[in-house]
């Protein structure tokens, strides 16, 4: 199994280690999931997310390449500045969903999902084939270390020479911490403010370290799922996939209305299901998999994501429901353990920061 | 990870302990809760159900997943921990006391002596 520059640093905290895409990741240390959690919607949380893979994409084509390639327009990126985006595949469904940061002008870093890495490199290598663009694998050149929270931005801009607090939403800082050079990028996948911190494998444990001291909570897996989940935030695998249109659901922004790579098989179809957010009136919990009924018990949907709020207490999730159920409001009810539980459709986020 | 001597055990990690009135009450094990993570909700029987060793009597839901609970002895139902409802967390702070999920009256004395003594079970986990 893989591991993560940051490896020795969870067993040190007593973290509980899962397989999760070939690494072995924390799911939660010694406090627990909802503690993490809490902590972040609270303060700061500090995450090992080393094994999201980087690809640089780099050459006079760059911009005309990753705007075919991918949904949003690269284009409309200032250099230093990022921006989300996903990978179309030519069956009107997503490869992945990204980050794209513009790093020069004809210069990017794609950040993707680690369980999707190679699915990435290879088909982006594919479709640069015989374009003045160079893709490469820069996934074991960096470790990826999260600082997510209210107080964050405070926490890293004492460690830090540039001004943090200045620095926008998505655009991209260069920084020493402990004199160990990182990128920052304010960004983040928890519905909080917070960066992104980039940094070579051999310095992450010193950049940890600081950032843990400063007062930051190490969070798993288990947290950045509910925080993630809580603020509206898609996880491939569970909403989108190489199946589902993004058009179908509310990340459909990220669709911008130019020439892309499938955009016959995805731009301007019907939507049979559509993504809605649902929260649970009656007790119980909605997990992926599970099937929502109609009034008559008839099958509409399905689950894609669940839990029960750490925050609000309430089970929230998503599900793709036949779209004549898809309006807020709309009583749903979720098959649990053979038992209809009653749900209504609403509008994520289900928590805003 | 405690494992109490006094108490039976089963392979799915369910602990039992026969009271003074033979009521076999039941929970799971530290090593159980430890795994499972923060519980947040219980889905208790009814009082009066019917059981067979090894039905479904029980779940207890994680923040990250949905798990069993069995019945290791056959019998009725007689009591549930109801105060679980709302605080389920009561099963990690305190898995073999205040966290107890249900009480049957066994309907077959057999099946308590059959359960794993406290080095058994632990046995079962070093295997695992």
């Amino acid at each position: 199994m893989l591991r993560t520059p940051l490896y020795l640093k969870h067993a040190e905290l007593g973290a509980r280690l899962v397989e999760f895409a070939g690494y072995e990741m924390p799911l939660h240390y010694q406090g627990g999931i909802n503690e993490e959690h809490l902590a972040v919607r609270t303060g700061a949380g500090v995450f090992d997310v080393s094994h999201m893979a980087e690809v640089r994409v780099a050459g006079p084509d760059a911009t005309a390449f990753l705007a075919y390639a991918t949904l949003n327009d690269p284009a409309r990126l200032k250099v230093g500045r990022g921006q989300y985006s996903m990978l179309p595949n030519d069956s009107g469904g997503v490869i992945d969903d990204l980050f794209v940061y513009r790093e020069g002008e004809d210069e990017y870093l794609i950040v993707a999902n680690a369980a999707n890495r190679h699915a990435v490199v290879s088909h982006l290598e594919g479709l640069a084939a015989g374009r003045d663009v160079a893709v490469s694998d820069e996934t074991d050149d960096w470790a990826l270390i999260a600082v997510q929270g209210p107080s964050a931005a405070i926490l890293l801009d004492r460690l830090v020479a540039p001004d943090l607090t200045e620095v926008k939403r998505n655009a991209t800082v260069l920084a020493q911490v402990s004199g160990v050079p990182v990128t920052l990028s304010r960004t983040g996948y928890t519905g909080e403010d917070g960066f992104e911190v980039f940094v070579r494998p051999i310095d992450a444990e010193a950049v940890w370290d600081v950032i843990v001291a400063a007062g930051a909570v190490p969070c798993g897996l288990g947290a950045r799922d509910t925080l993630r989940l809580e603020a509206g935030y898609p996880l491939y695998g569970h909403e989108l996939t190489e199946a589902t249109n993004p058009l179908c659901t509310d990340f459909a922004w990220v669709v911008k209305d130019k020439p892309f790579y499938g955009r016959e098989a995805m731009w301007g179809r019907d939507c049979p299901r559509r993504l809605v957010g649902i929260r649970m009136v009656d007790r119980a919990i909605p997990r992926q998999g599970y099937r929502v009924l109609d009034r008559d018990r008839n099958a509409v949907g399905e689950v894609s994501s669940g839990t029960l709020s750490p925050l609000t207490r309430e089970s929230i999730g998503f599900a793709w429901v036949d779209a004549a159920h898809v309006e807020p409001g709309t009583r749903l009810w979720v098959e649990v353990r053979g038992r209809p539980m009653a749900a209504v459709v609403v509008k994520p986020p289900f928590h805003e920061a | 990870m405690s494992t109490p001597e006094s108490l039976r055990y089963a392979a799915t990690h369910e602990w039992a302990r026969k009271d003074d009135d033979g009521t076999v009450v039941v929970g799971i094990t530290d090593f159980a809760q430890d795994q499972l993570g923060d519980v947040v909700f219980v889905e208790l029987p009814e009082v009066g159900r019917k059981v067979v060793k090894g039905d479904t009597l029980a779940v207890i839901e994680s923040v990250k997943t949905a798990s069993d609970i069995y019945a290791p002895v056959s019998g009725e139902v007689v009591a549930v921990n109801d105060a679980l409802d709302a605080k389920p967390e009561t099963i990690n702070e305190s898995p073999y006391e205040d966290g107890w999920l249900f009480a049957i009256a066994p309907s077959n004395e057999a099946e308590y002596d059959e359960l794993l003594d406290a080095q058994g079970y632990a046995a079962t986990l070093d295997e695992g």
